[in-house]
């Protein structure tokens, strides 16, 4: 009863202000300069070499369509790395959400196909879709917590797990999800705002706005952060290590799930591989934004960048009128010169 | 039945075969310093993390001022007034200096939204009042990482004072400090006792266990070997009983 802060803290406490100081400030944002600088140096080569194509808008109109596909879950994946534990299962659970989605809606039919029934079934099939992807999320970090494997053993089973689960349960089928057109749902999450700005770019800044505020405004965020850092210190002080990383787990579970529903609305069509490709550019994504694989470091708008980083080679070799061949060579070149980078200014800045 | 601070009876700990505490009963009085001694591997680290809650015992019960006490956890510890510098320090070296000061209990509104304002404004006065911390290179928003030893123990200690404690835990505080940085913990030690407030002091060396604790609890291979009151024995006396219990495993 005793340990209430308000006893000590005399009734003013002196403001603590330090002027600006633009040392400390590269000093203490190294990683995200660190990353904007390379962001920046591309932008500057793309437009230089492709100075038609990456003048107009219709490339970056492309950008946001594409990009956002994985982006999505590189954001919460972010907060998963942070807290020192990896999620390699993510790709499977996006297609796991849309078997739950389509059974949900299947075994709706008795409300009808009227344009007002096809909605509630499509809502109901959305719930369930994000309510599987949590639970699979849960699963994960109580497998790792609970029974004390390292989540990169864990994940690389499951993810073969759902996957398998997927093709047993959907017999390997694709098939189409037309209907979903009908819905309000459909301009909600792939449709367009003011005519030209893709509804999953939206949906991506909104994401990545909510879980900055977790991460870096909520105490779940400093838990997270505390928690990869040095885990028996957090516990030593109270903190409930196994619940934030179960909690940071279902966030990737309930995001992947909502990624695999723009992915499949976009094109109106499931697929029982989906997402399957974008396991390594969404993990490179994370660290080509500087947080650190050794937990404790890392931020959201790093990844931010990252993915937009990841998301435009692709198309920009082929602008700058390279061979497509080219474009993995150059993923891994940038890829690895950015990780030696973030080293060095993480070893420098502090 | 006197009221104690703490009070554990019959406690016993295990880790799988390892018997690590055996029937240990403790006690701190109130405004009481009770020294705690013993060779590597004695236990008192672990008897330590009993009474702050990190560590469930086998059998045995607990009481905090004469109520039992069920399923202790830190953060209950905490609410019933022990506060800890541990030996390692519980700091997240990677993480800024307000996070490491609120580390676990973070200020925060009842949606669990931190205020980061109010913690900074906080850690910059005690910087400036109890760390003594005046180097310009030192704010709250340094890393904990790049302190010295003496001002990352100093951060551990300040910690605890801040939420005020019935009874302060200080689990080998001199360990890496220098001797001018030594010297002013044994003042801090002696000003919690002087404000009314009980500790826990465990060190290697029983010179700064002698001087500051009222009584000293000689813990040898997870039993309580024997207990003295400093007034009532000389340093050297002490000192031989204790290479005594070292050797032998008993008192006489």
């Amino acid at each position: 009863m005793n340990s209430q802060i308000n006893e000590t803290v005399p009734t003013v406490t002196p403001r603590y202000k330090v002027p600006f100081n633009l040392r400390r400030f590269i000093r203490t944002n190294s990683a995200q300069l660190g990353i904007l600088g390379v962001f920046l140096c591309l932008w500057l080569i793309f437009i230089v070499s492709a100075p038609r194509t990456f003048l107009s808008p219709q490339i970056y109109l492309a950008f946001m369509t594409s990009t956002p596909f994985f982006a999505i879950m590189a954001i919460p994946l972010t907060v998963v790395v942070i807290a020192k534990e990896i999620d390699l299962s993510f790709p499977s659970i996006m297609a796991m959400g849309m078997v739950a989605f389509s059974f949900i809606y299947n075994e709706t039919a008795f409300i009808g196909s009227t344009v007002a029934s096809t909605t509630v079934r499509v809502g109901l099939g959305i719930l369930a879709a994000l309510l599987t992807g949590t639970i699979i999320g849960w699963l994960n970090g109580t497998i790792i917590v609970k029974v004390g494997i390292p989540s990169l053993v864990v994940t690389i089973g499951t993810q073969f797990f759902w996957r398998g689960a997927v093709l047993v349960l959907t017999s390997g089928t694709n098939f189409p999800l037309e209907y979903i057109k009908q819905t309000f749902f459909y301009p909600l999450l792939v449709g367009q705002l003011w005519g030209f700005l893709p509804m999953q770019m939206v949906w991506l800044v909104i994401i990545t706005i909510a879980i900055w505020v977790l991460l870096n405004r909520h105490k779940f965020g400093a838990h997270v952060y505390l928690t990869g850092d040095n885990i028996n210190s957090a516990e030593l002080m109270g903190v409930n290590t196994g619940l934030v990383r179960i909690q940071s787990f279902m966030l990737v579970g309930l995001i992947s799930a909502f990624a695999g529903l723009v992915n499949s609305f976009y094109i109106a069509y499931f697929w029982p591989n989906m997402g399957s490709g974008y396991l390594l550019n969404t993990l490179a994504a994370v660290f080509l934004g500087g947080t650190s694989v050794f937990g404790g470091t890392g931020t959201i708008l790093g990844t931010f960048l990252g993915t937009f980083i990841i998301g435009s080679i692709d198309a920009a070799t082929v602008a700058v009128g390279l061979t497509g061949f080219l474009t993995q060579l150059i993923y891994g070149f940038i890829i690895v010169l950015s990780v030696i980078m973030h080293t060095y200014l993480r070893k420098r800045g502090e | 039945m006197e009221d104690y601070r703490i009070e554990l009876r019959n406690v016993s700990k295990s880790f799988g075969e390892v018997q690590a505490l055996q029937n240990i009963n403790f006690r701190v009085g109130r405004n009481e310093i009770v020294g705690l001694v013993g060779d590597n591997g004695a236990g008192k680290s672990t008897l330590i993390k009993i009474i702050t809650g990190y560590y469930q015992p086998t059998s045995g019960e607990i009481y905090f001022n004469g109520q039992k006490v069920e399923h202790l956890t830190v953060p209950k510890a905490r609410e019933l007034g022990v506060e800890t510098v541990y030996q390692e320090r519980a700091l997240a070296e990677l993480q800024t200096l307000w996070r490491n000061i609120f580390l676990g209990r973070e200020l925060c509104n009842s949606l669990g939204f931190l205020d980061i304002r109010r913690m900074k404004d906080e850690t910059h006065r005690l910087m400036v009042q109890s760390m003594g911390f005046t180097s310009q290179a030192v704010s709250p928003d340094s890393r904990v990482g790049k302190f010295s030893g003496g001002e990352k123990q100093g951060v551990a200690i300040v910690r605890a004072l801040f939420f005020q404690a019935d009874i302060i835990v200080l689990d080998e505080p001199t360990m890496g400090l220098s001797l001018k940085e030594v010297a002013k913990l044994v003042t801090f030690v002696k000003s919690i006792k002087e404000a009314g407030k009980s500790a826990i002091f465990i060190d290697h060396n029983i010179f700064h266990v002698y001087d500051v604790a009222d009584r000293v609890v000689v813990l040898d291979r997870g039993r309580i070997a024997g207990e003295f009151m400093t007034k009532d024995i000389g340093l050297t006396e002490l000192m031989d009983k204790m290479v005594h219990v070292a050797e032998t495993g008993h008192l006489e």
